[in-house]
């Protein structure tokens, strides 16, 4: 019995199965950033539809990880997480939406 | 790209300078003189299986308070440098161009490679023994997190010595740090070494977020831990949520440097201002996550030496909590000038402001547990005490500076350089040398001694404010922030004078916990009580310093001041293993897996610095091997024999 491992992250003996979720995600996320990266430099779409796509394939990735690494959902006891996880949506909607509203310039010093 | 590859390959080895020379040969000799001494000790085996492949927290915080100090001398010297040659108008001791370099190194080596290397250091050193567990949740992790800190200031520091030190100041604004301005290798050598550093960063925070969640003793509810962990938790939610927009803006600035992007370019849709943005998204919240930790250790200094349980634990808890959410909304109020808009500035003033309720709040209570209580002026009170006048007016001067109209007469200036370092010094750095003093006896086993300490306390403080004090005047008066000169018309002489009289001061008093280190590991008195100070919680209840495995049985929590209450109680055996008790203890193995991926990053590293990409990409495929290597490994952990324990803990005299 781990005394150092917490019992929640500790690898179970005889469950050594091949990681399939992780590869998986790790393709995913592989693929999605790659395709925003050539809609972007092959100018697939004009400007507006552009930054929409690669938005999409932004949230797109954030559920691949969410899923795929961060086991959401996949706790006993999820209070820590849902709390953790509604900090961390906080924190991503403020960082985004406010860097927009800041470099939006509305002043007319610009 | 060929043509600026011949040019960086001429240049490679930085020569000329006399002060640079004289370097070259400083660090030779001391990279002989340390060869020959493990040599001639025969220390190199000890050396590799001791240290650099342990994985045990409590020796990884001794590397870190090892680097941290050394870090401390390098910014130090660079401080003093840059303030000789502001001593009196004209001077020639260094030219434009060395100044930009040095006070970018200054700033940068203070901030990331030695106040977050002397936070981890208490985290490491602390927060295991105070919550009851035998080692990190990720041990492993915690050891690779130590060497890519380690290898990502050695290769900011090989800079200017190789190829050039970064001058674009540690903020690193684009344009001008962008390879059209800015053209040799010193920016990337920033951008590298902060990126490395970065990963071990934000492991760091997950996993003591993960060990302070996961890992208390049983009976330990998150309102019975003590405040230092508390603060350490808000510092490790603060680091989640921002070093990875560090590492964001500096990988799309080196995407721009290396490989012609225009993320932040003048042109071609690139915007400058969207780094400065994501920079002071982290930047701000980097000074919580120095200062939380400090406030922690002034918590426990406070409480222990007023011999007083901590006045209004919730309210600083609910504090620790605030200042982590609210001190991530402020960040706009470092680019107040670049205008954005009187509803935005407006919105980031008051959220600044609003951040000085929390910190009052705590300031408050550490008076108030001081109040009538039984105080001992020991090294680490001393410098708490220290603490509450420098940062009250780092608080104070932080308001004036929150306001955005009149910030566009402070920004910066030597107002707003003052004011930063009276918080970060007043702040951190006393917290730190606090928090150092304190638990210095479980860390080493021995007590610092008092005398030198105690010039060191009197040259430090007052240094400090001889330094700091006129700036603020300085800058009234309009002197910018990185000036490397100045006219005698301007009639600053006399207060930079002064305030060069100040720094030497703070120079001495280093050389004081210098001195003060050497001679108490001369003159050694072990400390055999493990409780030297009369302390409150669990890591006082250890011998010093603890057995490798912490505890030899897990004790059960009931109190907030578990350890303090015990001995009022008389019961501080209880706390003391029975034979019947100990069993088997599962422990990771050591690895050198973790040095040899620092080593890799390093390389990586290096190459990417000079463009050189098969380098780099070498270095990353020997990264990629060592992390199979730890998925592949069956056997990471092993037991300690209970027998094996037993004996340690008689030898300890503890059964």
């Amino acid at each position: 019995m781990s005394m150092v491992r917490p019992p929640a992250l500790e690898r179970a003996p005889g469950q050594a199965r091949f990681p399939w979720s992780h590869v998986a995600g790790y393709a995913l996320s592989i693929v999605l950033t790659l395709a925003a990266f050539w809609a972007v430099l092959g100018h697939a779409l004009p400007t507006k539809p552009l930054l929409a796509g690669i938005l999409l394939l932004a949230v797109l990735q954030i559920l691949v990880q969410l899923v795929f690494f961060m086991h959401v959902g996949q706790d006993s006891k999820p209070r820590y997480h849902l709390w953790l996880f509604s900090v961390a949506m906080f924190f991503f909607v403020v960082f985004v939406v406010s860097s927009m509203w800041i470099l939006t310039f509305n002043t007319p010093i610009s | 790209m060929g043509d600026s590859l011949t040019n960086t390959a001429g240049h490679f080895f930085v020569t000329g300078d006399p002060l640079i020379i004289a370097s070259d040969v400083a660090i030779v000799l001391v990279s002989l003189g340390i060869v020959f001494t493990l040599t001639y000790f025969k220390k190199w085996k000890w050396l590799w299986r001791e240290w650099l492949t342990t994985v045990d927290h409590k020796k990884i915080a001794i590397m870190y308070l090892i680097s941290a100090i050394l870090m401390l001398f390098r910014g130090g010297v660079d401080a003093l440098l840059m303030r000789t040659q502001l001593a009196l108008p004209n001077l020639g001791l260094l030219s434009a161009e060395h100044y930009d370099q040095i006070f970018t190194t200054h700033g940068t080596i203070m901030i990331l490679f030695m106040a977050m290397p002397f936070i981890f250091a208490m985290f490491n050193a602390v927060v295991p023994l105070q919550i009851g567990a035998r080692d990190v949740a990720f041990p492993y992790l915690n050891a690779i997190s130590f060497w890519l800190f380690f290898f990502g200031a050695l290769l900011f520091n090989i800079s200017f010595v190789i190829g050039g030190s970064p001058d674009g100041g540690w903020t690193s604004y684009p344009p001008l740090t962008e390879l059209q301005f800015d053209p040799g290798v010193g920016e990337n050598y920033y951008l590298l070494g902060l990126s490395i550093s970065g990963i071990g960063t934000i492991a760091t925070g997950i996993n003591f977020l993960a060990t302070i969640i996961k890992m208390r003793a049983p009976g330990m509810t998150l309102m019975k831990m003590p405040l230092f962990t508390w603060a350490v938790l808000g510092t490790c939610i603060i680091i989640l949520f921002v070093f990875p927009v560090l590492s964001v803006a500096l990988a799309l600035l080196l995407i721009d440097r290396l490989f012609g992007a225009h993320f932040f370019t003048m042109m071609y849709g690139g915007n400058p201002m969207q780094f400065v943005n994501l920079f002071w998204i982290w930047g701000h919240p980097e000074v919580y996550i120095a200062v939380l930790p400090a406030f922690g250790i002034y918590s426990e200094v406070v409480a222990t030496f007023s011999q007083k349980k901590i006045f209004g634990y919730k309210s600083m808890v609910a504090s620790i909590m605030a200042i982590s959410i609210i001190g991530n909304l402020t960040w706009v109020h470092h680019f107040f000038t670049m205008g954005a808009g009187p509803a935005v500035n407006t919105f980031f003033s008051i959220s600044t402001m609003a951040v000085a309720i929390p910190t009052g709040v705590k300031v408050f209570n550490w008076l108030m547990t001081m109040y009538r209580g039984r105080i001992t002026l020991s090294l680490p009170m001393l410098w708490a005490l220290a603490f509450i006048p420098a940062f009250a007016v780092a608080g104070a001067t932080g308001v004036w500076l929150a306001e955005a109209p009149t910030d566009y007469q402070y920004h910066n200036t030597y107002f707003m350089v003052a004011h930063f370092h009276q918080a970060l010094i007043g702040g951190v750095v006393f917290g730190m040398l606090a928090g150092m003093y304190y638990w210095w006896p479980k860390m080493f086993g021995f007590k610092l001694k008092e005398k030198f300490g105690k010039w060191a306390f009197w040259f430090f403080n007052i240094g400090f404010y001889v330094c700091f004090t006129p700036q603020y005047i300085l800058g009234l008066m309009g002197m910018q922030r990185r000036m490397y000169t100045y006219t005698a018309d301007m009639h600053w002489t006399a207060l930079n004078f002064v305030s060069t009289i100040g720094a030497y001061l703070m120079g001495i008093g280093f050389l004081c916990i210098a001195a003060q280190i050497i001679h108490s590991l001369v003159h050694m008195e072990k400390d055999l009580t493990g409780d030297p100070w009369g302390g409150r919680t669990l890591e006082w209840s250890l011998p010093s310093p603890a057995p490798h495995y912490n505890f030899a049985v897990i004790p059960q929590i009931s109190d907030r001041d578990e350890w303090w209450e015990r001995k009022r109680r008389g019961e501080q055996d209880a706390l003391k293993p029975r034979p019947e008790d100990i069993r088997d203890i599962h422990m990771p193995k050591n690895s050198g897996v973790p040095f040899l991926m620092g080593v890799c990053f390093f390389i990586a590293g290096f190459g990417f610095t000079f463009g050189w990409i098969a380098v780099g990409a070498a270095g990353l495929v020997g990264v990629l091997l060592c992390l199979a290597h730890r998925s592949l490994d069956q056997h990471p952990d092993h037991d300690i024999p209970a027998d094996e324990i037993r004996r340690t803990e008689a030898a300890l005299g503890r059964l």
